[in-house]
């Protein structure tokens, strides 16, 4: 394996964990809201609220972490993305600058402040949208070249049906993977209404998630045919996906072994993740930018690599000790403690 | 928007959202060893107050933290939206500490979140102390290596330009450049100082608005003690900072001093404003600027004149300079006076005029954190990296910078004001009194309740 797959297959990993805690994150903001706004909240808040306590600002480093590593092993991608991106991530720097702190206003400050409660639920809805752009860019044809600088095109994005199918499969994904981990979630904390509530949710978002995800395979033929050659490649991985999304609204369906059903969940994005991402192979953003061309320099690289091991010593036993006393410890879930 | 006033928004969203992250950031790196120090002075004299101590200031802290977090991200991207060229160019050098930077805030991330949900769950508070250790640490560590990336872009080092190609990269010596040891040591210590005058600030407001509980007193004396030491320390540091640039950055020092004609036995200007080349009003101190630049009043320091006119920093960061180590000089008397007061038993120091004069500590030092952080930064105009990369260079080519700013100008008002309105709210609605009260409740039906079980 080479430093270059290596680097990007630690980043996107990495993408991946931010992928999967974002979304169970920005999901129970929403479900939170939404429970307020139709008077459930007593069934749902207190499930929620005790899940996303510990970790709210876990959260964030993960993203932190994909953006600076990226600068790391890439920087060419801090001239490609770096110029064109400034408008859409700027938004979703400024909805996940509001949702953190409302939270934490939230959380710590004014209990019950039902404002808060609103702005962080719907920021956390809009946020994955503005997010999801930086996929469809990395798709090409948004970029043109203007004098050795990168501009994106807005009206070609905003007019391409691929960039509107990204958007409502990051929305649907995020609240179908929220609503199946709360619904293990809250069965540990032997809460029976709140698990039939979010079952609920959970059996209502599968439908979105894999009709868009299947769509975007589709529209992918007209935009980017030679993407779209190399996702037939590794058809067995999309197809192992969808076996394994079966198996989970199975398993929601007849009420039972939730925790199963969200590793199977997790497997089914693992794979569709990871197959999108091979098949994007070589290309950081096509046509412009490959793996190779934007590579760091062999001495950075060590370097990077080293301080990578060493960091992971430290962080693996330490998010083990965080998930061992919050998430897998009974008498804190069910609220003793 | 053409690309001059690309880089005109550029310089002022980045100066814009830094002048606001580091207020919050300044207090993510002091107040948990503050926090940490409370605890283990509680557990080592056996006194509950200073535990609660820990645990008020753990709660404020929280909020604080989070807007710390999500400003952190704001630049963290901005810049290399902002300034893409540049991260092209330096994420080959010095991405290695940027990435360092993250493993230590992700530390403290885990364990900030473990130690508020666990003060319930052990009784022995030795635990609660070790959960502290690595959120102190992981909060100073960040510092550290952040410090080390605006090190190295005034002193850039660690890779050969050749025919615009870097060539020979080392990160470890990008990391140990000669500007890191006095920048990192100076922030760290300032962000200590600030942070301990900040909650001394507090104690006093609480003394001198009725209430007139030991718990205030035990923190004031505390606090003040630390902040005492610290300013100590930044004073030293910042002399150290002195003879860096003198070695190594002339034309940012001679800029501060107004320093004009290079010359032996040099004063040092205080205060004065500038009229073409003339010093009016300043009080001059004979050799002072020879002793700060090389430790001897007779060595020469080089002067304005010596350097091109297009590589001059703006000269009114000399005001910039005055405010910081005025601030700094005062903290260190009031500090030092309340300290020797307590010892000597002066009366004045319990005073309604010397509380004021220490809740007005607070907000001071934030001001010197601020003065420090422009006087260092437009000090290195027009560079973005010293002798290498000018900052027209750097900035992005998008024409939508101008909408940002205002976008984020309104974020950081919501922000700010959010924050200050849930701090006051937090405590005016908990007062000490009331916790201490109820902590006492709870341990007597705690006994009973043990009773009833034998």
């Amino acid at each position: 394996m080479t430093l270059e797959i290596l680097g990007i297959s630690v980043l996107w990993t990495f993408l991946f964990g931010y992928l999967i805690i974002a979304s169970i994150d920005f999901g129970a903001g929403f479900f939170n809201a939404y429970s307020l706004l139709t008077g459930k909240e007593r069934i749902l808040t207190n499930v929620i609220q005790r899940y996303l306590s510990p970790v709210w600002e876990v959260t964030n480093v993960f993203l932190v972490f994909f953006f600076v590593g990226m600068i790391g092993f890439f920087p060419s991608t801090a001239f490609y993305y770096g110029t064109t991106l400034l408008v859409p991530v700027s938004f979703a720097i400024i909805l996940l600058a509001i949702r953190g702190s409302y939270y934490a206003f939230e959380t710590y400050g004014a209990r019950g402040h039902k404002g808060y409660s609103f702005v962080y639920g719907a920021a956390g809805l809009i946020l994955p949208a503005s997010l999801s752009i930086v996929l469809t860019i990395s798709e090409g044809g948004f970029i043109d070249m203007i004098d050795g600088n990168p501009v994106l095109d807005y009206k070609a994005l905003f007019l391409s049906p691929l960039t509107w199918s990204i958007v409502v499969l990051s929305v649907a994904a995020l609240l179908y993977i929220s609503a199946v981990f709360l619904t293990w979630y809250a069965n540990k904390a032997k809460d029976p209404d709140a698990t039939e509530l979010l079952r609920k949710y959970a059996l209502i978002w599968s439908l979105p998630t894999i009709i868009t995800a299947g769509g975007i395979i589709w529209e992918l033929r007209a935009h980017n045919p030679e993407h779209y050659d190399r996702l037939l490649d590794f058809w067995w991985m999309f197809a192992l996906s969808g076996l394994l999304f079966l198996g989970t609204v199975w398993l929601l369906w007849k009420r039972r072994n939730y925790g199963l059903a969200f590793w199977l969940l997790f497997g089914q994005f693992a794979l569709a993740f990871y197959g999108y991402g091979i098949s994007h192979y070589p290309y950081l953003l096509y046509p412009h930018l490959t793996l190779y061309d934007g590579f760091t320099n062999q001495a950075m690289a060590t370097a990077l690599v080293v301080a990578f091991i060493l960091g992971l010593l430290l962080l693996v036993p330490s998010l083990y000790l965080l998930l061992r006393m919050f998430l897998f410890d009974k008498d804190y879930v069910k609220g003793r403690k | 928007m053409g690309n001059e006033e690309s880089v005109f928004f550029s310089r002022v969203l980045t100066e814009l959202t830094l002048s606001f992250h580091i207020i919050y950031a300044t207090i993510g790196v002091g107040v948990p060893l503050m926090i940490m120090i409370a605890q283990w002075v509680g557990i080592r004299k056996n006194d509950e107050h200073y535990i609660l101590l820990a645990r008020r200031w753990a709660r404020g802290f929280v909020i604080t933290v989070a807007v710390g977090v999500v400003t952190g991200t704001a630049i963290g991207m901005q810049l290399s939206l902002l300034w893409p060229n540049f991260m092209e160019l330096a994420g080959q050098v010095i991405a290695l500490p940027l990435f360092m930077e993250t493993f230590a805030f992700f530390f403290e991330a885990i364990f900030l979140g473990i130690y508020l949900y666990t003060w319930d769950r052990f009784d022995n508070q030795k635990k609660h102390l070790l959960l502290l250790v690595p959120v102190a640490l992981g909060a100073s560590f960040s510092a550290v290596f952040i410090t080390i990336v605006n090190a190295f872009m005034n002193a850039p080092q660690g890779f050969d330009l050749v025919d615009g190609e870097l060539v020979n990269i080392q990160p470890l010596v990008a990391m140990f450049n000669p500007a890191m040891p006095t920048k990192v040591a100076h922030v760290v210590i300032t962000a200590y100082m600030t942070s301990a005058f900040i909650l001394a600030a507090i104690a006093a407001f609480r003394l001198l608005k009725g209430s007139d509980h030991v718990y205030h007193k035990k923190a004031l004396f505390l606090t003040m003690k630390l902040g005492l030491i610290f300013s100590i320390g930044a004073a030293v540091i910042g002399d150290f900072s002195g003879k860096y640039l003198a070695e190594y950055q002339p034309e940012k020092l001679a800029a501060a001093e107004w320093h004009f004609e290079t010359e032996g036995e040099a004063p040092l200007m205080l205060y004065g404003i500038l009229d073409g080349q003339e010093v009016k009003y300043a009080i001059t101190i004979p050799y002072a600027l020879s002793i700060l630049a090389h430790s001897d009043p007779t060595a020469e320091v080089i002067g304005l004149n010596d350097f091109p006119e297009d590589e001059i920093p703006p000269l009114y960061i000399h005001y910039l300079f005055d405010t910081m180590v005025t601030i700094g000089v005062l903290m260190i008397m009031v500090s030092g006076l309340y300290w020797l007061g307590r010892h000597m038993r002066w009366r004045f120091i319990h005073s309604r005029w010397y509380r004021w004069l220490i809740v007005a500590g607070g907000p001071l030092t934030v001001i010197a954190i601020e003065a420090g952080w422009w006087y260092a930064e437009v000090g290195r105009q027009p560079w973005i990296l010293r002798d290498i990369m000018k900052v027209p260079e750097a900035a992005t080519t998008s024409g939508h910078v101008d909408t940002m700013l205002y976008l984020f100008a309104t974020l950081y008002l919501i922000l700010g004001v959010g924050s200050v309105v849930v701090l006051r709210r937090m405590f005016r609605n908990n007062p000490v009194e009331r916790e201490i009260a109820d902590r006492e409740a709870e341990v007597r039906e705690g006994t009973r309740k043990g009773g009833d079980h034998r």
